[in-house]
């Protein structure tokens, strides 16, 4: 299988990841390696084989509705790139 | 020192012949004078290790002390410590010093395991040869033109290298097992679920299982015991009654059924790593054991199932380094989609770009029957073959990796005979089995390990067979000679 | 020809949890940006998320409200999508496998019932908040609403106006309150409506919709549909095409606005978390629930008309909140149900009347059903009539004390004693002698008068009973 410009540009909007213009054939050229590796799986027969999220059949465990977390926003934000006045900070959003 | 194992170190330090300070420095002053060339670290922590080897002390002269009190330890760097940098060797994390310990890390900090610093490793743990890292590969204590295997290559390479006693490593698709055989040091992987997951950076969260890296068998016993546990704050732990690892150590491996999977020793296999597996299952025959013939009909299905569903789970994982809250940001964005993009496309290495990219579009509109779904249901089919297997055998052995390790350089530019290189240890994480990491000799003078693989929770079985292999053999001992 | 207007809801209800559903951060209201935002709320590496145990119980009491299958194995999924407020790139929800799956609700418009389908309830986690203009150019993000468990009941397109759709609302707004689940305030967003609104001709398959969102008040929801529906239909009938999106609506010129952001087709990758296991319940946790469950407002009003013989209308006030009819019981109870008709009247005209007067919830009243029913004893035991007991209700409510302090204390006691009343009778008619005068000579209205002015001349006190008694005797001799 053989990835597009329109394909590269759609994953890479997706995943939120530039691709320079330079860069679109190379990228393209391995992601189709990978996707032809993919392709391996087609003549499988997984005919009436439930899907596998989890390595083990365990059931979700409950927490205790308590508060257990103490502010720390200024521990955490002493590492954010930018915050002030308690909020982190990106470029205007316009809604 | 760095000769002794975990247990004559313990009996030392209790006896008071040696101080966890000195212990310490030792490892510290190994690390000062051979870290460069191997670059197996990404930090070093002198100040924090010597505070703690003192803490140790105290404990240990208190009587207060645990068998590893005092034993230096070194952190993947993908195990977050409070206040020292965990960075996956990404320069997303270049700048990122986690407000919380690990799990693990506070385990091993509460039985007073003083850290030497942080070990490197393939990007976000993603590769097998610790090549994709930020910091530059690390290179392999035996032939330094060649990789230590990855992702846990700095933690196998520091263990090869005595540069320190024990490391912990993390496993998603091979990454303890496979850089282990590379270095010729005993690494497990435990069940999925037996060691928390919290304050570990996500790579695939239904796969990643951090694990032991140790010289021993016994060692790393010893040290699975200080590392595994329930823990409520990760939702995949295992509720299970406390675990001695160490305790078969010593049962006899008569009457034991080994399967070996013909699927494991075809096509593709070098043929002198088979010799030397194959000599490995001999010496095992001649403690006891009987080998049987098994089947994993699937096995090839694993690696493009694996590289479907890890890459999924971490296109979504990792969307959360996005230059908002911490780590790398881009200079000045003049937008939210550039501050994104570009933060992180600049802040994430290729072959991390490349699986975040492969994920989001295994997931996306239109390919997630056929990728997605598809991937899990042979998950299941991988899964189901070795609970057929277990059928008739107590444990599988094999190789842990087609060929020795390979030269730095020599795979970068193709990135699916890396992922195909992982054929043998990828459907062991599929299935969320345990599977070791046992040396068992050499080809052209570079380690090769011994892969085996039990049912779930059959560690203490794995773990004594490695030990048993290892009583009569001494390929675990061996170091490369110029850090004797 | 005719349009048809076909109307799906989406909720989302905050549950009344202490905590997120996915960490043990605080959900309370108003707290300083980001205080009530822990590691695994902000999305740091390595932090995992544990389910809260609440919204479970939380979630399956709506399913069985509604009728509705409670999903025995349900899923959690990432909904992955890249934008400020959601920390970790996704948002945690249920997709495929929902806790709550089909259901009913019935609403009632103008007199007619009709059921509407609900299609599914799913848990998923609240986004932040971005705020804009705190700091200049940019855009600050607060995660403490981060985290906050939702629980987003999706109605099936059975709705076919503007009136429906409220009604449908607030049965569903009244329903999560009396169950307990959520706190059902819209101007805090604890309780959001988002309205898929299209027309089409009969027969025809379903129109383009466009979605109403981020209205606070059932009465601009009502408004804001109604003037959907009349846009498209414009639109349709001018030739026009409909457009799927987001549009908001300007409350001041009553209009709907589209959002104008450039809307992308959403492609969220939705993929069953890794972090999260199964949830499993089991049909004891259906069956405790079950049984611990509040009675729903249609059985109790139909209770109060059957058994306590009220009116749909006295029943349908008194059952307005899960508050206002445990209050209204509680005072039946204390009063020995000796008579209920008289603690529903005292309840919608004197107690609702004073909350509407003040601005005050039945939680906020300043008086307790003790004193409600101590006064209702004293009208019932002939201690005071209804008129003097309206004095006694305000004092109460003016923080005077319990009734019986204040009828002692203000000597409002009725006056029950013959002699004392005869006196008064004897008082009156000696003093109004062309009135006995006029009332001899066939004028019996007069009557009125003399109890008007006897009941005057006693403060009210009197018993009325008895003043009739002694009056008509005195007249008659």
């Amino acid at each position: 299988m053989s990835l597009g410009k329109t394909e590269v540009e759609y994953i890479s909007r997706l995943a939120a990841i530039a691709v320079e213009e330079n860069e679109v054939d190379q990228v393209a050229a391995k992601l189709s390696n990978i996707l032809d590796l993919f392709k391996q799986m087609e003549a499988a027969d997984t005919e009436g084989v439930e899907p596998m999220a989890h390595p083990l059949d365990q059931v979700q465990r409950l927490r205790a509705d308590v508060v257990t977390e103490v502010d720390q926003h200024e521990k955490l934000q002493a590492i954010a790139p930018s915050a002030e006045n308690g909020l982190y900070l990106v470029p205007q959003v316009i809604e | 020192m760095h000769n002794l194992t975990i247990k004559q170190m313990s009996e030392k330090l209790h006896a008071g012949e040696i101080t966890s300070v000195q212990l310490t420095q030792h490892y510290l002053d190994r690390i000062s004078k051979y870290d460069a060339e191997l670059n197996a670290y990404v930090t070093v922590t002198p100040e924090l290790a010597i505070a703690m080897a003192e803490e140790a002390d105290k404990k240990l002269a208190s009587g207060d002390a645990d068998l590893l009190t005092g034993i230096p330890v070194a952190h993947k760097d993908i195990f977050c410590t409070d206040g020292v940098k965990t960075s996956c060797s990404s320069k997303m994390l270049d700048n990122f010093i986690a407000p919380y310990d690990a799990h693990v890390v506070s385990q091993l900090k509460k039985v007073g395991m003083p850290i030497l610093g942080k070990t490197n490793m393939d990007e976000f743990a993603m590769g097998s040869s610790s090549e994709s890292s930020y910091y530059g590969p690390t290179k392999n204590p035996w032939d330094l033109k060649a990789v230590p295997g990855g992702s846990s290559g700095g933690a196998a390479a520091v263990i090869a290298a005595g540069l320190a006693p024990m490391a912990t490593g993390t496993d998603t698709g091979g990454s303890i097992r496979q850089p282990a055989s590379f270095c010729g040091i005993t690494g497990i992987k435990p069940t999925y679920g037996s060691v928390s997951r919290f304050g570990i950076v996500a790579y695939a969260s239904s796969f990643d299982q951090a694990g032991p890296m140790t010289r021993s068998a016994e060692d790393s016993a010893w040290m699975l015991n200080a590392m595994a546990g329930f823990d409520e704050r990760d939702s995949t732990s295992l509720q299970r009654e406390a675990v001695d690892y160490a305790a078969d150590l010593g049962q006899s491996l008569k009457g034991l059924k080994v399967g070996v999977p013909a699927e494991y020793f075809g096509e593709g296999l070098d043929a002198d790593v088979e010799a030397v597996i194959r000599n490995a299952i001999a010496e095992v025959e001649k403690l006891g054991a009987e080998v049987v013939e098994v089947h994993l009909p699937n096995k090839d299905l694993a690696v493009p199932s694996y590289y479907v569903l890890a890459p999924a789970e971490a296109s979504s994982n990792l969307s959360r380094f996005d230059g908002v809250r911490f780590g790398y940001r881009c200079e000045n964005p003049k937008d939210l989609e550039d501050l994104y993009k570009r933060s992180r496309s600049e802040g994430f290495g290729a072959e991390v770009k490349r699986r975040i990219m492969v994920g989001a579009y295994a997931l996306s509109a239109g390919y997630y029957d056929a990728y997605y779904l598809k991937a899990q249901k042979l998950r299941r089919m991988v899964r189901d073959d070795f609970t057929k297997a277990f059928e008739s055998c107590d444990v599988i052995m094999g190789p842990v990796a087609p060929t020795p390790a390979f030269n730095i350089g020599e795979k970068t530019d193709d990135p699916t005979s890396m992922y195909l290189a992982d054929l043998y240890t990828i459907p062991v994480n599929l299935a969320g089995l345990p599977g070791i990491s046992v040396p068992a000799g050499f080809v052209n003078d570079r380690p090769v390990g011994l892969h085996i693989v039990g049912p779930y929770f059959s560690e203490t079985k794995l773990l004594n067979i490695a030990h048993q292999y290892q009583q009569v053999t001494d390929w675990h001992t061996r170091m490369p000679a110029q850090y004797q | 020809m005719s349009w048809e207007v076909v109307i799906g809801l989406e909720i989302h209800a905050q549950l009344t949890t202490n905590t997120k559903i996915f960490s043990g951060s605080s959900i309370a209201y108003g707290a300083e940006p980001n205080t009530q935002a822990c590691p695994i709320d902000v999305g740091m590496p390595g932090m995992l998320p544990v389910l809260n145990e609440a919204v479970i119980g939380k979630s399956i009491m709506l399913g069985l409200a509604l009728n509705a299958e409670i999903g025995r194995k349900s899923v959690f999924d990432r909904k992955n999508y890249f934008y400020p407020d959601l920390p970790k790139g996704y948002q945690t929800s249920q997709f495929n496998y929902p806790i709550v799956g089909k259901g009913t609700l019935e609403i009632e418009v103008d007199g007619v019932k009709k059921t509407i389908g609900v299609t599914r309830a799913h848990l998923e986690e609240d986004a932040g908040k971005s705020i804009h203009g705190a700091v200049p150019g940019q855009t600050g993000i607060d995660l403490n609403r981060a985290g906050t468990p939702l629980l987003e009941i999706v109605s099936d397109p059975d709705l076919s106006s503007a009136k429906e759709a409220v009604a449908y609302a607030r049965k569903m707004h009244e329903l999560v309150q009396y169950l307990g689940i959520c706190d059902g305030n819209m101007q805090e967003g604890s309780f959001r409506v988002d309205s898929n609104v299209s027309v089409r001709r009969p027969g025809e398959p379903l129109g383009t919709r466009a979605e109403l969102k981020n209205i606070n008040s059932f009465r601009f929801i009502e408004k804001a549909i109604e003037f959907e529906i009349e846009r498209q239909i414009e639109l349709l009938e001018s030739g026009g095409q409909v457009v799927q999106e987001t549009r908001l609506y300007d409350s001041e010129n009553d209009v709907t606005r589209s959002m104008r952001t450039k809307e992308e087709a959403n492609d969220y990758r939705y993929f069953p978390c890794p972090d999260l296991l199964p949830v499993v319940i089991t049909e004891e946790a259906i069956e405790a629930i079950s049984a611990a469950m509040p009675e729903l407002p249609d059985a109790k009003r139909a209770r109060y008309v059957a058994d306590f013989g009220l009116s749909d209308y006295d029943a349908g006030v008194l059952t307005g909140s899960r508050d206002m009819a445990e209050f209204f019981e509680s005072v039946v109870e204390k009063t020995g149900a000796k008579d209920i008709k008289l603690c529903a009247n005292w309840m919608i005209t004197g107690f609702s009347g004073a909350l509407n007067k003040d601005g005050l919830s039945v939680k906020d009243a300043p008086i307790t059903t003790d004193m409600m029913a101590g006064m209702l004893n004293r009208i019932i035991d002939n201690t005071i009539s209804g008129k003097i007991a309206k004095q006694v209700f305000d004092a109460m409510w003016n923080g005077e004390g319990t009734a019986d302090e204040i009828i002692e204390n203000k000597g409002l006691k009725q006056i029950t004693d013959s002699g004392a009343i005869e006196a008064l009778v004897d008082e009156v008619l000696a003093n109004n002698p062309s009135q006995v005068e006029a009332y001899k000579g066939g004028q019996e209205k007069m009557l009125g008068y003399f109890v008007g002015q006897i009941m005057k001349a006693s403060g009210g006190q009197a018993n009325p009973g008895q003043v009739n008694q002694i009056l008509k005797a005195k007249l008659s001799d």
